[in-house]
């Protein structure tokens, strides 16, 4: 399909972009000069890191899910209905975005505390508390990482051709029918990528999960954390441990890569 | 569209020319060392977030005497601080929170002359206003049905906190190891945990909604805090008057009245 010459890249967009892959790369460059690689299997191996790991990966996934659920409809009502103050509501969303993410665990506190609107009755009804447990690492993953879903998918959107819509609502399907056999498909694409963009950044979320959800090895410590409290101590293990996190989300975005578009993969 | 691009263009101007100017003035400083009155440029100092509301306040009045003198704060926990300062941050002041973290910036060889010991701060048991869970002392911490805060062994606090938890023989069972003891404070002004272990000037600076409990065992971690001019100090002479500021009789009644005590 395509020509020798539409794969050239101009120079005016490979200058920047080799600056950009620079600027990007470089400090991962930086930090694998500094690895203390005999450090390496010593630290895999010691009971902590493989729990703060197992604890990142579990609760990016679960903070992911939750996100999907809730973030793919959020997206449809902002790039499809009609409703009022979708302008206002779509500044709303974007507000974690903004908020520096220890304000973000604060808040939460203020509304799923103990002393919080909706924590205090939680408390007193059901004798539900929330910060300090996992679900608290969660919560505070998907209130920092839903908004990187809900624009990638609003905007994979705005992008699909909404004749197809059109025509499947013009054979007799209602909006429901639609969304599920028409646009999910249609934008699968900005969907998956909505989702990994939520996932890496939950996976690397620390301000509001260590103000909200705590620290404790084996409830609420995830890699970030650990990392941060190794740098207290011993920057050269904090740099490893880093890396181990590194090189786990990367294999994992790889494999689910591979997953989606094997064939397109196996193609030359 | 235009307009606002253009706003940003004198923005980054105007920074651009005010950063040429502080230059200028660093340079100043360091001629004017032999005139030795009057301090100008732009003093950096680096101190434990503890030494936040002191620190402040003595800068001010440092500034207030010395009108061309601009200080700067960065107040983090001491062992970032001293991370930054080994990887080149250009800071004139480094007060640490232990003597351990300033070894750190001594072994590198980057104080000039030996670091002195300025004040000295001990733990406490902070509990929100009114005591919910009527924490009387240390062993409460082995109470599994409250929601306790400590600070991580990693960091300074925690260190103190494992020694007097050794001390008086108490197996604590903490829900939470905070980063730092502002976070642990944070929880407790929120009423999120029943009891916190953070210094004694932490409680001084939060005021009404937060209660101190004393207790004997934190005489066995008593906190020396440490300061020194670094070498590589930008704005030297600033430097010194502000470690001499902190020594003074005047600096020393700031620390009393944030909780410190006298080394």
């Amino acid at each position: 399909m395509r020509s020798r010459r539409e794969r050239s890249v101009p120079a005016p967009l490979l200058v920047p972009a080799v600056l950009a892959v620079a600027f990007l790369v470089l400090p991962l460059v930086g930090l694998l000069v500094r690895t203390p690689w005999s450090e390496l299997w010593p630290q895999l191996t010691s009971p902590g890191v493989g729990e703060a790991l197992r604890l990142s990966l579990v609760s990016a996934t679960l903070a992911t899910a939750v996100s999907l659920v809730l973030g793919v409809p959020l997206a449809w009502v902002l790039a499809r209905s009609r409703i009022r103050g979708r302008g206002v509501l779509r500044a709303l969303v974007t507000v974690p975005l903004v908020l520096p993410p220890v304000v973000g665990g604060v808040a939460l506190f203020l509304v799923l505390g103990r002393q919080g609107i909706v924590g205090r009755w939680l408390d007193e009804a059901f004798d539900i508390t929330i910060p300090f447990t996992t679900t608290a690492v969660v919560i505070a993953e998907t209130f920092v990482a839903m908004p990187f879903l809900v624009i990638s998918v609003e905007g994979a959107l705005r992008a699909a051709d909404a004749r197809y819509e059109e025509a499947a609502a013009t054979l007799g399907a209602d909006r429901w029918t639609t969304f599920r056999r028409v646009t999910l498909p249609l934008v699968a694409p900005g969907i998956a990528a909505g989702a990994v963009l939520c996932w890496a950044r939950a996976l690397g979320e620390f301000g509001a999960t260590i103000t909200f959800a705590g620290n404790f090895p084996g409830t609420t410590q995830t890699m970030p954390l650990a990392v941060y409290l190794a740098l207290q101590q011993d920057p050269e293990s904090a740099i490893v441990l880093s890396l181990v996190l590194l090189a786990v989300s990367l294999a994992t975005l790889l494999l689910l890569r591979g997953r989606w578009l094997g064939r397109a993969g196996a193609a030359p | 569209m235009r307009k606002p691009f253009r706003s940003l263009a004198a923005a980054l101007a105007v920074a651009l020319l005010a950063g040429c100017g502080s230059d200028g003035d660093g340079g100043g400083a360091a001629e004017g060392t032999d005139g030795g009155d009057g301090l100008t440029g732009t003093l950096t100092v680096f101190a434990a977030a503890s030494l936040t509301d002191v620190f402040t306040e003595l800068g001010e009045q440092l500034e207030a005497d010395n009108p061309d003198l601009d200080v700067q704060f960065n107040f983090a926990g001491s062992s970032a601080l001293a991370t930054q300062i080994t990887q080149g941050a250009p800071a004139d002041v480094f007060a640490s929170a232990n003597p351990g973290q300033m070894t750190v910036v001594t072994d590198a060889d980057l104080a000039d002359g030996e670091p002195e010991v300025f004040t000295s701060n001990v733990l406490e048991i902070a509990v929100p206003e009114g005591n919910p869970a009527d924490v009387t002392g240390l062993a409460d911490f082995a109470r599994e049905e409250l929601t306790l805060a400590v600070c991580a062994p990693e960091v300074p606090c925690g260190a103190a906190t494992e020694d007097v938890f050794a001390a008086a023989g108490v197996t604590a069972v903490p829900d939470t190891l905070e980063e730092d003891v502002r976070a642990a404070l944070t929880k407790v002004e929120l009423g999120e945990v029943d009891a916190a272990l953070v210094y004694a000037t932490d409680v001084a600076a939060a005021g009404g909604s937060v209660e101190g409990i004393a207790f004997p065992e934190a005489e066995d971690a008593v906190n020396e805090y440490p300061v020194c001019v670094l070498a590589e100090a930008p704005n030297p002479d600033a430097a010194h008057a502000f470690v001499e500021l902190v020594s003074s009789p005047e600096g020393q009644a700031a620390l009393a009245d944030a909780g410190f005590r006298t080394p």
